[in-house]
């Protein structure tokens, strides 16, 4: 995102002149002016409620607090391991169900997706902590945080393998099956691979949808990085600096994420070149536009 | 059923404060995300970088870390606001950074000539947006978008977390005076699909009649 032309919508205006770039520094000035305003007027407001002291940052420095958050993050980590690796594979199941041309098949796994897709995660934390518990269901507060991210996540992640599946060309199933190979075999030898090749930048960004999600574990009281924060100020008195870091410590981890899934997404940008035997040219590569979605948590 | 109707005055005002919390920080998220966009393409790098900057802050961040750090710990510097309007603008803020995401991928959409075309007629930055990238790039994304404002919907629920009566803390309420949970969570769920399918409907509708052509 840096240098004035370098980036990927340097068209949208003409190689600036001049007069150009005196407006844009006359612009970036003013923005910056403003930026600072704003900024200085935040920090005055905390400094002048005395939040910048450095006796109310320093505490969150000491190993004690530390690594008190840290066990919170790795919390979270776990629960989003878990999560992500159930998730996963029954978000495929699910898209491949929803594809499938039969309707039994077909029908449930809409069914599903449509229910956990429109229904808030909370309120299937609500039904694990005070619904089912009646009925002799108590799972671990690891499961009560576990199962209904589970469930929301492979709806969000059948979605997402879905249009990845859809954006495949017909003219590969229909070769696959040409050649006499059985539906199961085509799906998974010829749609899956590319499929979920093509959808890698969307599921890693759903990854760290996911690990945000994980934040309701304040809500079912599971060890991870925001319930630990909430015990913490409810012991130090120290709220904004605490939720401060905490915040600071999700970026950095989903951060990375994100980074991640970004460079994904220009190396899938970037052409196939074309194998070297292809003996129908076209053919084996793939050619449907790059499905880029906004997820979400 | 019946035990209910007899909420009903609890329902309706927990779903009347939903929808109140859903629209507003609709509209707030619109512009935000909008705006973030236009800083986000701008020829200036100080906007270009403060956008980036935000929309990486929202994105990584779990609304529900935001909501505490909003409603409890802010007060403690002395910004205190109504526990409604302080969800609104948090939620507003945070599904902003998406619908910049999802602007985003709709002005790439965008022929890079109908801009060179536009400059060439001698438009400025500011016509060739409104004018011509804009428009076009929100009408590209509008499935997305009913996508971004069916997930804004979900999160209005967090707003429960934090003492706000919306339909999901009702619905908590409620089962703690009639003890039926599945009844209960089964109809709010209901709801929420139904808002959420309304929304669904309303986007394709919209994207029929606005879509381009091409």
């Amino acid at each position: 995102m840096s240098g004035s032309r370098g980036h990927e919508l340097a068209h949208l205006y003409d190689h600036p002149g001049p007069a150009a770039r005196r407006r844009v520094l006359v612009a970036s000035v003013l923005s910056v002016l403003v930026l600072v305003a704003v900024l200085a007027l935040a920090l005055r407001e905390l400094g002048q409620a005395g939040q910048l002291d450095a006796d109310r940052w320093t505490p969150l420095l000491s190993a004690d607090i530390a690594s008190y958050l840290l066990v919170g993050l790795r919390g979270t980590l776990q629960a989003a391991a878990v999560v992500a690796v159930l998730s996963l594979p029954l978000g495929v199941l699910l898209a491949v169900a929803r594809t499938s041309p039969h309707r039994l098949v077909r029908v449930p796994a809409v069914v599903f997706v449509e229910l956990f897709r429109t229904v808030p995660v909370l309120l299937l934390i609500y039904v694990m902590l005070f619904a089912l518990p009646s009925y002799g269901i108590n799972p671990d507060v690891l499961w009560k945080l576990a199962i209904p991210l589970v469930l929301a996540n492979s709806a969000a992640i059948a979605e997402i393998v879905r249009a990845g599946i859809l954006s495949l060309p017909r003219g590969q199933t229909e070769a696959g099956l040409s050649l006499g190979m059985r539906r199961a075999q085509v799906v998974r030898a010829v749609v899956l691979p590319q499929s979920l090749r093509h959808v890698t930048p969307s599921l890693v960004s759903q990854l760290v949808s996911l690990l945000k999600d994980t934040s309701l574990g304040y809500v079912v009281a599971f060890t991870e990085l925001l319930y630990r924060a909430q015990v913490l100020t409810s012991f130090n008195r120290l709220l904004i600096q605490t939720y401060v870091v905490v915040t600071l410590m999700y970026l950095v981890v989903n951060g990375s994420l994100s980074f991640l899934a970004a460079r994904l997404r220009a190396r899938s940008d970037t052409p196939v070149p074309p194998p070297a035997l292809a003996t129908t040219p076209g053919a084996a590569v793939v050619t449907a536009p790059a499905h880029e979605e906004v997820r979400h948590g | 059923m019946d035990a209910l109707t007899q909420h009903g005055d609890l329902i309706a005002e927990a779903l009347g404060t939903t929808l109140l919390i859903a629209v507003l920080s609709t509209v707030g998220a619109l512009v935000i995300g909008v705006l973030v966009t236009v800083a986000r393409i701008s020829p200036v790098p100080v906007l270009r970088g403060a956008a980036f900057c935000y929309v990486q802050y929202f994105l990584n961040v779990p609304l529900l870390a935001l909501l505490l750090l909003a409603v409890f710990a802010l007060p403690d510097a002395g910004l205190v606001m109504p526990l409604t309007t302080t969800v609104v603008v948090v939620l507003g803020l945070y599904e902003g950074a998406y619908v910049a995401e999802a602007v985003r991928s709709g002005v790439n959409t965008v022929a890079p000539g109908e801009v060179e075309a536009a400059r060439a007629l001698g438009m400025g930055f500011s016509q060739v947006m409104r004018k011509i990238v804009v428009p076009q790039a929100l009408r590209a994304v509008v499935q997305p978008l009913g996508n971004v404002l069916i997930a804004l919907l979900m999160n209005t629920a967090l707003a429960a977390t934090v003492g706000v009566v919306e339909l999901t803390s009702a619905a908590n309420r409620i089962n703690n005076v009639l003890a039926q949970p599945i009844a209960v969570y089964a109809s709010v769920g209901v709801v929420y699909m139904a808002m959420a399918l309304g929304l669904g409907l309303m986007a394709s509708r919209v994207e029929k009649r606005v879509a381009i052509l091409r």
